[in-house]
């Protein structure tokens, strides 16, 4: 059986994939069919009827089996009596398509009308204004003017779900997208239709929705305003937003985010549909990574040299001179990008320096937070910064330095004093640290570079599939500090040699494509991510369970 | 020509000395099909039931055989028979006396049925209103089941099959077999989208369910005992078999008539049968099946087409009893429950009571009935109040025709009919009734009494 079929869509032929609803054919080839209820990662409900469409196939004879043909000699379509759901129905071949006809925007108009009879318009207040696929819909396909005389229907309004929701049921249009999401991906019902006919409302089973993790997902795919994430509440317009394709560094799994942000300041993080890593879902703390980042962490935000500021320049050219010295071991933080990695690993072979790395480990919830809560611990392997994974602490490296055998470390991002180093190391080690936060560590290491953080840099990170994604920077840098590449590409470039005097992130993906054969062709990712080839690291000890989309390599 | 009642179904009710007793059920030769049934094999008595060519009693008037036909027997997951008893449409009551009265008929039917089908466990879903007949129905299984009717090992021929009743929790969408289907299997009583939920295919725990109503599974043991032959050649080809006529509303003598199909007309059941109007009144109009069928005005004339070719013009009143005939003037018998309205009805108001039930029914699943109904119903009150608007005539039919052949199940057209219908038969009414209200100064009457708010 051929994997496609031909289908007539408005007159024009065109071959689509087989298997799929009429909907989402119609819109692999550019035909737009609106719909409410319908969610490509879930059970199909059929209920709002916004996507009904005229469906008809050639006509046969009851008897012979033959096709009919019209006296002009093209096959007589057989049209279904009523309009049939796009969504609900799938495709066949020579199946025949009509979405732009009188009928079907007239069925279109009065299912908007219908909708908006008891929906309170509220849209200048309304958070989901600019994104709402109501008003977009009511824009483009409904009448304008009402014939709806009679009042509106009252329903609970500020209804707190779980402490993060805002539920507001007179907006909602009743399309159970956020109860299939809670039943088929949670696994819990937490929402759910309670009365009937025209005050059918939704509600919240008791004490529902309590510690759940996957929550703020139902924001997301509400089509209307009815279900409003808290901490979004009133901040800013939709349209003010600027969006940026990035990848949650909460853990491994690599979860496709869009981040909004305005004037250098991050609103929100919302999931990005990947089919291969997370669907359309991510965690609700993946979401609150970048209030982490602002509140919790002092920004480094000049650079220093034992404890005194001073410019940027003056302090690489110290971390330089610093590094030329014998016994030289490099801290890597696996929040650090693929190119990153890469120019650090260069840096180690030149300088014969070790590297070590410290795991980031906490318990897997099976779905899209996995064990290893950083973002680009494969990154290292694949570069050849390490060869086995990372213990906990640093004790190891803190006894060289004990011992006399390490005089310089090069740390990032990690917080040295948490891992097993102490005051006397400080004094017996060089430490340069370079990072985007104050930590213990650098209170009193003897050079301080800042650099960006995961929402200011982009690059690449390969998640917990092997799969190589990559991601745009969300706001800018400030001012004063380094882009880590830069930094890197520096050091490289004083104590190795000129190879990557004009460092950029072309440059290191194009060499990078040369040196490590799992990284041919880098340059150009696919918007889904390439997968590599994680085979020669099989005998890796990695920490995640199985889980959504991911099944360890041991298990398979 | 007399109409004259051919008691078949019926044959027990009210009759002097019956009880619902199995007793006095097997003394008139109760249970001897489901004991010879057993011995034949399911497949021939299949195509007994396909021969007859017997329709659906429950209102869409479906052949039996077919549905059964349909029946995924593939698949190898197990079939599930349904007895659709949440008997809810107004108007409608013929099942009623045969729960409360004649409960082992039932019973004798939904096993023979099982039977055929080879299903693993038979369902009564019963209207939850009817808290006794639940009683009875219980009371009649257990006796059945003490004498081996039902459940395990069945009259010895080593099929099993049990009968578990599920009182309804009083919704009429219950009523569609997919949203029975919904209920039953412990979730929002919410009608599934067909496809893929075909009962035949997907129904109950998503294995294939035969879903049919009471009528007509006690019609099966009919068919088995007189052969399908014999049933198909009663009454009309077409619609072969009796229907149980539930004459309510504005007649002598109201109640239910067992009349062979096509047997007689419109007319002589309601004249001769029913005695006609009551006194110093006339016939206005009647919804012939269940209130969601489109009203027949009574001085209506239709242009019928004969088997012929030839064109005839036939009148209300002379309208044969039988499904063809009705669905020729443009509605359909339905579940048989004919609803009859005389001159003093207004029909403004009739209607203003249907929507509202319509309204207060709708399951809201999906959009076009979840509100349309409500709209409707909202609109008639309001003229009905006195505050009707000369636009709303058309907006009543345009919103009516909104909702037709746009919702998930058949109820949405069924709740859109009797508007539709209603509408464009009486509009002069409409248009008379808010003309007068205007005439007044807007508000004509107010009667609170008259209806609920909802």
């Amino acid at each position: 059986m051929s994997d496609k079929v031909n289908i007539n869509i408005n007159g024009v032929d065109y071959a689509v994939k087989a298997g799929q609803n009429v909907l989402s054919a119609c819109r692999s080839v550019g035909v737009e069919i609106p719909f409410f209820c319908y969610y490509p990662h879930l059970k199909v409900a059929g209920s709002c009827r916004m996507c009904l469409v005229s469906v008809g196939t050639p006509a046969r004879d009851r008897q012979t089996g033959q096709l009919i043909k019209n006296e002009d000699g093209t096959a007589r379509i057989a049209w279904m009596p009523k309009p049939a759901i796009a969504c609900g129905t799938a495709v066949c071949e020579n199946m025949h398509i009509v979405t732009d006809s009188e009928a079907i925007s007239q069925c279109r108009q009065s299912i908007l009308e219908f909708i908006l009879l008891n929906h309170p318009l509220d849209c200048p207040i309304c958070d989901k204004a600019g994104e709402c696929k109501l008003q977009e819909y009511a824009n483009r396909y409904g009448s304008g003017v009402s014939r709806y005389v009679e009042s509106k229907s009252v329903k609970p309004k500020r209804r707190e779900v779980a402490g993060k929701i805002m539920l507001d049921a007179e907006r909602c249009i009743l399309c159970s997208r956020c109860i299939r999401f809670c039943e088929e991906v949670i696994g819990k019902p937490v929402l759910g239709f309670v009365k009937r006919g025209a005050k059918t409302e939704i509600s919240v089973y008791p004490g529902g929705g309590e510690g759940l993790n996957y929550l703020l997902n139902v924001v997301d795919i509400c089509p209307v305003g009815a279900l409003t994430e808290k901490a979004f509440r009133f901040k800013m317009r939709a349209w003010f937003l600027r969006t940026a394709r990035t990848i949650s560094a909460e853990s491994s799994a690599g979860v496709n985010t869009t981040t909004w942000s305005r004037g250098g300041e991050i609103y929100r993080v919302t999931p990005r549909a990947n089919d291969f890593v997370n669907g359309s879902w991510m965690s609700d703390t993946g979401r609150y990574v970048h209030l982490g980042a602002a509140a919790g962490k002092r920004r480094l935000s000049g650079a220093r040299l034992d404890s005194t500021s001073c410019s940027l320049s003056y302090a690489v050219d110290r971390s330089v001179e610093i590094l030329r010295l014998s016994g030289f071991a490099i801290v890597a933080s696996a929040f650090m990008t693929v190119e990153e990695m890469f120019l650090l690993s260069e840096l180690a072979k030149v300088c014969k320096a070790r590297v070590y790395m410290v795991s980031h480990v906490a318990e897997d919830d099976g779905f899209l937070v996995s064990a290893d809560r950083t973002p680009n611990m494969r990154g290292a392997f694949v570069t050849g910064l390490i060869d086995r994974y990372p213990g906990k602490d640093l004790s190891e490296l803190a006894q060289l330095v004990e011992s006399g055998d390490v005089r310089t470390v090069l740390c990032f991002d990690e917080d040295l004093k948490a891992l097993g180093f102490e005051a006397r190391h400080f004094k017996k080690a060089n430490v340069i640290y370079c990072s985007s936060a104050e930590n213990a560590t650098s209170a009193c290491a003897k050079v301080c570079v800042p650099l960006e953080n995961e929402f200011e840099k982009s690059g690449m990170w390969i998640n917990r599939q092997f799969r190589l994604q990559s991601f745009e920077a969300a706001v800018e840098r400030p001012k004063g500090v380094s882009s880590t590449v830069a930094f890197v590409a520096e050091l490289l470039a004083k104590i190795g040699g000129d190879e990557f005097s004009e460092p950029g992130v072309e440059l290191v993906r194009r060499v990078m494509a040369q040196r490590v054969p799992q990284l041919e062709g880098c340059q150009n990712i696919p918007e889904e991510g390439m997968p590599i080839d994680g085979s020669a690291f099989s005998r890796v000890a990695f920490p995640e369970g199985p889980a959504f989309k991911y099944a360890p390599s041991g298990s398979k | 020509m007399g109409a004259k009642q051919n008691r078949i179904i019926y044959r027990h009710i009210d009759l002097d000395g019956w009880d619902a007793s199995i007793e006095k059920y097997m003394s008139d030769g109760g249970y001897e099909v489901l004991k010879s049934a057993v011995e034949r094999i399911p497949e021939d008595l299949c195509q007994e039931v396909l021969k007859s060519n017997i329709r659906g009693r429950g209102g869409a008037g479906f052949p039996i055989g077919m549905k059964w036909k349909f029946l995924d027997r593939r698949s190898g997951k197990p079939i599930y028979l349904i007895c659709n008893a949440d008997e809810s449409e107004p108007g409608t009551c013929k099942d009623r006396l045969l729960i409360y009265q004649d409960p082992h008929q039932i019973i004798e039917g939904v096993m023979c049925s099982a039977f055929a089908i080879r299903a693993k466990q038979a369902f009564i879903y019963i209207r939850g209103e009817y808290i006794n007949g639940y009683r009875v129905l219980m009371r009649a299984i257990q006796q059945a089941r003490a004498k081996g009717f039902v459940g395990d090992n069945i009259c010895g021929s080593g099929y099993s099959c049990d009968i578990t009743v599920c009182r309804g929790a009083g919704c009429y969408v219950c009523g569609e077999e997919t949203g029975l289907i919904s209920s039953l299997a412990g979730r929002r009583a919410y009608p599934r989208i067909k496809p893929p939920y075909f009962p035949a295919a997907m129904g109950l725990y998503d294995c294939p369910t035969a879903v049919n109503n009471v009528e007509t599974l006690c019609w099966v043991p009919q068919i088995f005992k007189l052969g399908g032959e014999a049933v198909s050649k009663m009454g009309v080809q077409s619609d072969p078999g009796t229907h149980i006529w539930g004459v309510s509303g504005l007649v002598k003598n109201p109640g239910r008539y067992e009349i062979d199909s096509g047997a007689c007309t419109v007319g002589e059941l309601l004249y001769d049968l029913c005695g006609g109007p009551l006194a110093g009144r006339r016939f206005k109009a009647i919804i012939p099946g269940g209130s969601s069928m489109k009203i027949l005005r009574w001085d209506e004339k239709f242009r019928i087409k004969g088997a012929d070719g030839s064109e005839f013009e036939r009148r209300t009143e002379d309208i044969p009893l039988d499904a063809v005939s009705f669905q020729q003037c443009g509605t359909a018998l339905g579940s048989c429950g004919m609803i009859v309205m005389d001159n003093t009805v207004d029909m403004v108001e009739a209607l203003a009571n249907l929507n509202q039930f319509y309204a207060h029914e709708s399951c809201g699943q999906c959009t076009p009935c979840r509100e349309g109904t409500t709209w409707m119903s909202r609109i008639t009150r309001r003229i009905c109040e006195g505050w009707g608007r000369e636009a709303d005539v058309d907006l009543l039919k345009s919103v009516a025709d909104n909702m037709c052949g746009r919702t998930i199940c058949a109820l949405g057209e069924g709740a859109a009919w009797p508007t539709q219908s209603n509408v464009s038969k009486f509009r002069e009414e409409y248009v008379e009734k808010i003309r007068r209200q205007e005439t007044v100064g807007g508000q004509a009457r107010l009667d609170n009494n008259a209806y609920r708010l909802i």
